[in-house]
């Protein structure tokens, strides 16, 4: 009684694991899980915590490109470059309500580098990090906002 | 179902230079509607980027990537690639868009 049981849930359970993977909702890198607790990171060093990096060292390796002075806090263009080979790079915003904004994760035979563009409440500083061989490393620079792009 | 997002794909020595812009609001829940209430957030919270059916790009997004994300990363490849770029958000909204690499 009690094996039955326990087959027909073992068998629930992979009917609904098969249906997911099969409708796409699983693929390789989807099942790595979004990161809620880095995100949710009310401070530098919550995320810092979170994503596994206790205090990264400011190194020349890292490369952030942004402007001094942001005219249109929503839209600031942020490009990150290294010259060592990264796994991992994520964009911080101190004054950010949720400081991270966003981390990438570079497979082997992608270049260390990437752009997007980022909202930014206010002026502060922005946290380019780097993880390269299990160790992070980060590059700094302060962003002057003349209008905040998270307000209503 | 949302707007397609826009690829763009070119190979020069090797190394193949990705450019995509996507469409949506990536709603921070910080702002407010007209009558003062909070607009909950929804954003497009995890991409991937597939060159040929192997990963080539992983990106995680919160609430501070700007509004019709855009992302530019370059991978080694070739001209002729297959590229299928797959989001979903936080309402468990997808897209999956393809290109080829010229």
């Amino acid at each position: 009684m009690v094996m039955n049981e326990q087959r027909r849930a073992l068998l629930k359970y992979s009917a609904v694991f098969g249906l997911m993977s099969s409708a796409g909702l699983i693929s390789t890198a989807q099942a790595e899980e979004w990161n809620k607790a880095a995100f949710e990171g009310k401070s530098l060093d919550e995320v810092f915590k979170a994503l596994g990096a206790s205090s990264p060292d400011k190194s020349s390796t890292v490369v952030l490109n942004a402007p001094d002075i942001a005219e249109n806090g929503a839209v600031v263009p942020v490009s990150i470059t290294s010259s060592l080979k990264a796994d991992q790079i994520a964009i911080l915003v101190e004054k950010n309500p949720a400081v991270l904004a966003a981390q990438f994760f570079i497979p082997n035979g992608t270049e260390a580098f990437v752009t997007t563009r980022i909202k930014m409440g206010q002026s502060s500083n922005v946290y380019a990090l780097v993880k390269t061989d299990g160790k992070w490393v980060m590059a700094v620079k302060e962003i002057k906002v003349t209008l905040g792009g998270c307000g209503g | 179902m949302s707007d397609p997002m826009r690829i763009r794909a070119t190979e020069k020595d090797g190394i193949v230079d990705v450019k995509i812009l996507m469409k949506h609001d990536m709603e921070s829940g910080q702002r407010k509607d007209a009558s003062g209430k909070l607009i909950p957030a929804w954003f497009i919270n995890m991409l991937n980027v597939k060159a040929q059916g192997k990963d080539v790009f992983n990106a995680e997004f919160g609430p501070g990537v700007s509004k019709d994300p855009f992302l530019n990363f370059k991978y080694k490849g070739s001209k002729g690639d297959k590229l299928v770029v797959n989001w979903i958000d936080t309402k468990g909204d997808k897209r999956t868009d393809e290109a080829t690499v010229s």
